[in-house]
């Protein structure tokens, strides 16, 4: 009777195997929802972040207050003026300028004082201020450095047309490895790939476990010829292959359509993808072992493994500045590992440094996860 | 009336509370991941590790080096004496920036006032690269201003005096805490609310409850309440735990923003009942949650400003609640800000809300499977 005494996958094993994976497919298809999971969503959030989300401002709304407009302040708006980078409103007065800034209309004041075109002239300088709205810090800091550069350029201008030279002792000069434009999309979509894996490997393959642990569904399987072996071996056959072709997908187009140069060898890519996927499955299936009902198993899937996939795993926020105990919790983030490996496949090339050690992480926790829905599966049947 | 009703919540809140798992489910987690996401949620770069490649030996170069040193972001872990050692350290990620200073940097920057300095910066995060990029760019500046007071050479004829609003020292995870209570209590309440149809249209009851004597608008008020009260006394915790563990201020009237979490929760109580009510089952009352949330918090502005989005997505984050939830989370607790300025912020929520209840307790009624 017990799952561990049945013979797998010799003689008909094998049309039995078949027969499951069928199964699974014929669920994923003809249930809404996990098609809508497995294709819908990928697509929405590629096209949402290949086009919709950025952290690169443009056009940032600035409010300009010369107090008493000279050729000077001109000189000096027309610097801000020319830039894509903003989108300058003039006010009269500062307060008007407060006001807009408190009211969210425009993000940072430039104000420059009556007397700006006599202090100029003055040995210590004039002095521009600048207020940034600081509530998103993340833009204030942008929008600091556009108007720096404004201001840099608008001095390298002026003193030039003097015939002087403007004293700027250390001179940096930038080189930006790996994406010298800074393009957040160049960094945001290959991360997607890991995102997307989760979705279809943990989420799905959690809720669909837990519904047939839930309904009895499982023992009713287990009563057929079909053991534990094979039946986690058909849902894990059946969610690779949707979560290979949402990873075909994403690197598709991110490739194709979204211009993101794939400078690394597609085959390793594909290899850490499946490894990856392994232990996606591993937890999506070891979650629902332990949970064994829908409600317990989607809430752990979310917060367990899609938020972090989205907030610990390097993704969006840089882990080196994390505290140490939340970096020690990243570690058993698998998304962790592979969004290090895609980021640097992506935009660096084959680093094997950075790919063999995050991908044997990715192997060790696939080992551990699978053993956990196979210890527990089996347990719970005896 | 008021007695079938009580009873009917009564059994809603059986339903959730029963299992010492879901139980824990709603309690324990939420609570948890404020605390690591309030940690982990950061822009601001605390540890950049940087290797330097010193060619010069002069004085110059050396206090330009300790001005490196010195800054508490910037944390050296290798000193490399050739240009072949560089990429590799890059590549590894080992380190974030590389500082190459010349051999003639200090010979330069004495007999003709000015001297190259290369920074190479790790772009495969181009965020986190741009950040270090304006920490190196600050570094920097703060050394040409004492080399030109300390030499007389003369100042720049304007300077910037630079003053940020509501965040003084712009700290990101101001910004970031108040989008994570706003975001964590919307899961929450989906995550009940969306089940709870679902499960008794699964298990067959939902009929039993049509043909009992309670009218679908009891229904629905039964059915809305107990995502509610659970949102309210979610979001509670989590705003003690912001003020009194993260120290995020909260200036602005704390009456509004329990008028902006009430109205919050009423659209997402409505749309997760509208879920709900269009699921067959309870795995697509999860997925149809989760399909509606991910979007929800992406297009918030939550991580990513809604300014930078292009126009067409500008318009779809207009049905958004989560949006406006969090613009009143900010303002109320960085800007200080009352019921005055947020009025702008209240009715579409509300009207999110109204809408979506209205389609739910429809559906009811009218969606037999």
């Amino acid at each position: 009777m017990s799952a561990a005494q049945k013979p797998s996958l010799r003689g008909g094993g094998l049309m039995r195997l078949k027969g499951l994976v069928r199964k699974e497919f014929l669920q994923i298809v003809r249930d809404p929802s996990s098609i809508a999971i497995a294709f819908v969503m990928p697509i929405f959030l590629l096209v949402l972040f290949g086009y919709g989300v950025s952290l690169d401002a443009d056009h940032v709304p600035v409010a300009l207050v010369a107090e008493a407009p000279s050729p000077d302040t001109a000189d000096f708006f027309a610097s801000l003026e020319s830039s894509h980078y903003f989108a300058p409103l003039h006010a009269r007065t500062l307060a008007a300028a407060e006001q807009a800034l408190r009211e969210g209309r425009v993000n940072a004041i430039v104000h420059l004082r009556a007397n700006f075109a006599e202090q100029l002239r003055w040995s210590d300088g004039a002095p521009i201020q600048v207020i940034v709205n600081g509530v998103d810090a993340n833009t204030a800091r942008l929008t600091q450095g556009y108007i720096e550069g404004a201001w840099g350029n608008w001095l390298a201008r002026r003193t030039a047309s003097q015939g002087q030279e403007l004293a700027t002792p250390v001179q940096l000069e930038q080189r930006v490895w790996f994406n010298s434009e800074l393009r957040s999309r160049n960094y945001l979509v290959p991360g997607l790939v890991a995102i997307i894996m989760t979705l279809i490997g943990t989420l799905l393959t959690a809720l669909v476990m837990a519904r047939e642990w839930e309904r009895g569904t499982l023992e009713a399987l287990l009563v057929t010829p079909a053991s534990m072996t094979e039946i986690l071996l058909g849902k894990i056959i059946a969610y690779f292959v949707l979560g290979t072709g949402g990873m075909l997908l994403t690197v598709g187009l991110a490739v194709g359509l979204f211009d993101v140069p794939l400078r690394g060898a597609f085959w390793l890519l594909w290899a850490c993808a499946s490894l990856f996927l392994l232990a996606a499955l591993g937890m999506g299936l070891a979650i629902s072992a332990v949970a064994r009902n829908q409600f317990v198993a989607g809430q752990v899937a979310i917060i367990g493994t899609f938020l972090p996939a989205f907030l610990l795993s390097g993704f969006i926020f840089d882990i080196d500045s994390m505290p140490t105990v939340v970096q020690g919790i990243t570690h058993v983030i698998v998304a962790r590992y592979f969004v290090s490996i895609v980021q640097t496949l992506f935009l660096a090339g084959d680093v094997w440094s950075v790919v063999l050690p995050n991908a044997l992480a990715l192997l060790l926790m696939a080992a551990i996860f699978l053993g956990i829905t196979w210890r527990k599966s089996r347990k719970r049947l005896e | 009336m008021l007695i079938r009703l009580l009873a009917l919540i009564h059994k809603e809140f059986l339903a959730l509370l029963k299992d010492p798992r879901s139980r824990m489910v709603l309690i324990v987690p939420p609570m948890i991941q404020l605390l690591v996401f309030g940690y982990a949620a950061t822009f601001d770069l605390k540890d950049i590790s940087y290797a330097l490649y010193n060619e010069d030996r002069g004085t110059a170069s050396r206090e330009l080096v300790a001005a490196f040193d010195g800054a508490p972001a910037f944390h050296r872990v290798a000193t490399l004496h050739a240009e072949g050692e560089i990429a590799p350290l890059v590549d590894k990620r080992a380190v974030l920036v590389v500082l190459r200073i010349g051999p003639r940097f200090s010979a330069d920057l004495q007999s003709r006032g000015s001297a190259p300095v290369q920074v190479i910066v790790d772009g495969r995060n181009s965020n986190t690269a741009m950040i270090a990029l304006n920490y190196v760019r600050a570094i920097v500046d703060g050394f040409n201003r004492a080399w030109i007071t300390a030499h007389g050479l003369p100042a720049p004829p304007a300077r910037l005096e630079t003053r940020a609003w509501f965040n003084p020292n712009l700290e990101s995870r101001w910004f970031f805490i108040p989008g994570i209570i706003g975001m964590l209590t919307l899961v929450t309440t989906m995550l009940v609310t969306a089940l709870t149809v679902a499960r008794e249209r699964e298990q067959g009851t939902f009929d039993q409850l049509l043909v009992t004597p309670l009218r679908p608008g009891e229904i629905l008020l039964g059915k809305a309440l107990p995502g509610f009260l659970i949102g309210m006394v979610q979001g509670t915790a989590i705003l003690l735990i912001a003020t009194l563990w993260f120290k995020v201020p909260l200036l602005g009237s704390l009456s509004a923003l329990y008028a902006g979490l009430a109205l919050f929760l009423l659209s997402g109580v409505g749309a997760g009942l509208l879920i709900s009510s269009l699921a067959v089952t309870q795995q697509q009352g999860l997925l149809g949650a989760f399909l509606f949330m991910v979007p929800a918090v992406i297009l918030s502005g939550f991580a990513t400003p809604i300014a930078n989005m292009p126009a067409f997505v500008q318009t779809i984050t207009l049905i958004d609640p989560l949006r406006y939830f969090l613009v009143i989370l900010r303002k109320v607790f960085l800007e200080g800000a009352g019921f005055d300025v947020l009025m702008g912020q209240f009715w579409p929520m509300a009207v999110i809300g109204g809408v979506s209840l209205i389609l739910a307790s429809w559906l009811f009624r009218h969606r037999l499977y």
